[in-house]
């Protein structure tokens, strides 16, 4: 697409307003929604955003006319996702915000931003985190790839864009490394094993109140609010409950065979 | 007034997230091992806090005093030294922003806004502290060149530095016969005391600054001969409501460890917390940050309007907030008991460190005599 053909390279990244994971989580409602009432960007798509920056920090940047656009699906506080990525270099921002889509699964969020993509159009490059912290399916950037009919090429861990428009990417696992590419465009997720994200400088926060935030409702889309929210979700939420507190552990008093006791306890939770 | 902005809000939190990250872990080991980092110092630099409040155009973050001494006192909640080098820098970094021509602004103010280079602020003399305008460092004009001789004493970041900006006579008419002079490192005839020992601020070096005929371009010189303690006290306006924020910092993890510890501390059959009377040092305290931040706002607002009674109102808060965080540094000590003396704790590192801020940048009993004569001279 574009960015073969020696035009500009245009960055979509994928940012989702998760509630903070440093506070105990709290689901609540009929529907068993998280509170979001303390929440922040998913600390694991500042991973994607810096991979984003990255990708057009090698080619001149946004000086050069490269872009990279931050998308979230969420309520209006959602924003603030969008907002953390412009602050931390993002050229601009796309905000889809509408009731209907409250209570929207995988399926129904990846329906959602897909069409949010292809009504923005001609990226070369979606690039989403491994995993959301709140939800943590992992499975919306294959669905989304499904949805676009573009390759997908997730969980990579370090990536690197070629002239000739090829996108490789490695993927560690417990034991092999697996180096992959794709031809553009493409959707991509990244781990938290690449380079560690940027903080915001003041220069970009600053600057931040001057980018250009686009917000969407379902009609903008033209999708219809039967296929996403609670009413359109292939799975549904019957029941939560909160983990129960942790009991007490084994005491081994030590009377001379503590350790047997202990190789024992340890054999028999296969341990050793 | 006194509500962040949300720029300010996010400036905060990043400031937070470095300093929690990048300074707080290491910030006992650097006081123990008389490290200065200056690595660390790079990293704030680029994001953008070596010269906060100088103008965007040669790479300045173009911010006011009001963000200035929010970053400041987030960063001394991770380390006072730190923050308060940081601050040394940016006075420095500012003077040359405002009184530099664009020539000198071009060639210096880029590296100092990264800290890639640091800069060290050189009035003080071994026998001139207080009474400044006392100083006797001259620079006799030779040709297109300075030659500088003298000894400036208690330097922070000497040796380290890449820009010395002195403070030098170059007539024998008091005040007005100083003139500013940026020396870079490297310049013959420049040499440094040994490290001095001190209480606190181990984390920063603090040395003499020798100078034996010392040459330099007259092009070094900021604005005109005779304009340098105008301009060393302007920097010192900003310079003292940060470190005004780096003992409010300070204070505010004092205070903060305080009251966690008195929770946690049990005896006479409860928590220490519910003894009273410690409830009301810790209310005390709180009072005392409390008020000093808002004066330390109002000081602030006062030098981003160009008010008339910035240089009181700044005078009034470096005090005010300087006592006010080394009171409730010593106060968090007896708080803890003997824990509150063991260095593993980090109160006893936090006193020291914010003992020396009721000294330096005007003593406060200068601050005193400021804000005294100005009464006097209504
Ligand atoms: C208790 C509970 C159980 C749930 N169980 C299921 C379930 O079994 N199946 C199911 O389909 N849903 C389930 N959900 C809903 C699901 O967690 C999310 O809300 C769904 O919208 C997206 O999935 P995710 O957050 O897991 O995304 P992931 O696939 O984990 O996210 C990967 C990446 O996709 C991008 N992304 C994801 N969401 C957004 C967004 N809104 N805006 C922008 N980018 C985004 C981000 O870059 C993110 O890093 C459950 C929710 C709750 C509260
Ligand atoms: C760790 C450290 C770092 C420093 N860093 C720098 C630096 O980077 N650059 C720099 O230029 N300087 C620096 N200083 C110097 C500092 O600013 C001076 O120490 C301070 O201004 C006081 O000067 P003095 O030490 O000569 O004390 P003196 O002026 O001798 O004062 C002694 C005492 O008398 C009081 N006093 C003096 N005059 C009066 C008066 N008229 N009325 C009432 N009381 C008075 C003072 O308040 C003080 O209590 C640093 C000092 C220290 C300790």
């Amino acid at each position: 697409m574009s960015v073969a053909s020696g035009g500009p390279l245009k960055v979509l990244v994928l940012v989702k307003h998760v509630p903070d994971a440093q506070f105990d989580r709290h689901l609540a409602g009929a529907d068993h929604s998280i509170d979001r009432s303390e929440s922040i960007l998913s600390e694991l798509d500042e991973y994607a955003i810096e991979s984003a920056l990255q990708l057009i920090e090698a080619r001149g940047g946004a000086k050069a006319g490269h872009t990279v656009t931050a998308l979230t699906m969420g309520p209006e506080r959602a924003a603030a996702a969008v907002k953390k990525a412009l602050q931390m270099g993002a050229t601009d921002g796309v905000h889809v915000c509408d009731p209907a889509l409250a209570g929207s699964d995988a399926a129904a969020t990846s329906l959602a931003l897909a069409t949010a993509i292809n009504h923005l159009g001609g990226f070369d490059v979606v690039l989403a985190g491994m995993a959301s912290t709140d939800g943590e399916t992992s499975i919306v950037p294959a669905q989304l790839a499904e949805r676009l009919g573009l390759p997908q090429l997730t969980m990579a861990s370090a990536l690197e864009l070629g002239d000739d428009g090829v996108l490789t990417g490695r993927r560690d696992s417990d034991t092999t490394s697996t180096t992959l590419q794709a031809t553009l465009p493409a959707v991509v997720s990244v781990t938290d094993q690449g380079e560690e994200p940027r903080y915001p400088n003041f220069k970009g926060i600053m600057g931040a109140k001057k980018k250009k935030t686009v917000t969407l409702a379902l009609s903008d889309l033209g999708l219809d609010a039967a296929h996403v929210g609670v009413a359109g979700s292939w799975t549904h939420v019957e029941d939560a409950q909160a983990r129960p507190p942790r009991t007490a552990g084994t005491v081994i008093t030590d009377e001379g065979d503590a350790g047997v006791q202990l190789v024992d306890f340890l054999a028999d939770k296969k341990l050793l | 007034m006194f509500e962040l902005n949300d720029e300010q809000q996010a400036m905060v939190e990043m400031v937070r997230d470095f300093a929690t990250e990048n300074i707080a872990p290491h910030a006992d080991r650097w006081d123990q091992e008389h490290h200065f980092p200056v690595d660390v110092l790079a990293q704030a630099g680029e994001l953008g806090m070596g010269a906060i409040y100088a103008d965007e155009q040669f790479g300045g973050s173009g911010l006011s005093r009001s963000d200035a001494v929010l970053i400041f006192e987030e960063l001394a909640r991770a380390c006072p030294t730190i923050a308060a080098y940081i601050s040394i820098h940016n006075m420095v970094a500012w003077m040359i922003d405002s009184f530099g021509d664009d020539a000198q602004r071009e060639r210096w103010i880029p590296g100092m806004a990264t800290m890639s280079e640091l800069g060290s602020y050189c009035l003080t003399e071994p026998g001139a502290g207080s009474d400044a305008a006392a100083l006797t460092t001259r620079a006799v004009r030779d040709g297109g060149e300075y030659v500088l001789n003298g000894t400036k004493q208690f330097i922070s970041g000497a040796g380290a530095a890449a820009y010395y900006l002195v403070m030098a006579r170059t007539a024998d008419t008091g005040s007005r016969g100083i003139s500013a002079i940026v020396v870079p490192a490297g310049t013959g005839g420049l040499s440094f005391g040994a490290l001095e020992k001190k209480m606190g601020w181990n984390a920063q070096p603090t040395r003499q600054v020798i100078f034996s005929d010392v040459r330099v371009p007259v092009g070094n010189r900021l604005g005109e001969e005779g304009d340098g303690f105008g301009i060393a006290m302007k920097g010192l306006n900003g310079g003292r409501l940060n470190i005004g924020a780096c003992s409010l910092g300070g204070g505010q993890t004092a205070l903060e460890k305080s009251a966690a510890h008195l929770k946690e501390r049990h005896a006479f059959g409860g928590a220490l917390i519910n003894q009273q009377s410690l409830l009301f040092e810790l209310a005390d305290m709180e009072t005392k940050l409390v008020t000093a931040r808002t004066l330390l706002w109002r000081a602030a607002a006062a030098l981003d309007d160009g008010a008339d009674d910035a240089l009181k109102l700044c005078a009034m808060a470096k005090r005010v907030a300087t006592d006010a965080g080394y009171e409730t540094a010593n106060a968090a000590i007896q708080l803890h008991g003997g824990y509150g003396y063991l260095s593993e704790y980090g109160l006893e590192k936090i006193a020291r460190d914010l003992r020396v801020h009721q000294i330096l940048e005007g003593s406060n009993e200068i601050m005193r005599l400021i804000i005294g004569r100005m009464i006097a001279e209504n």
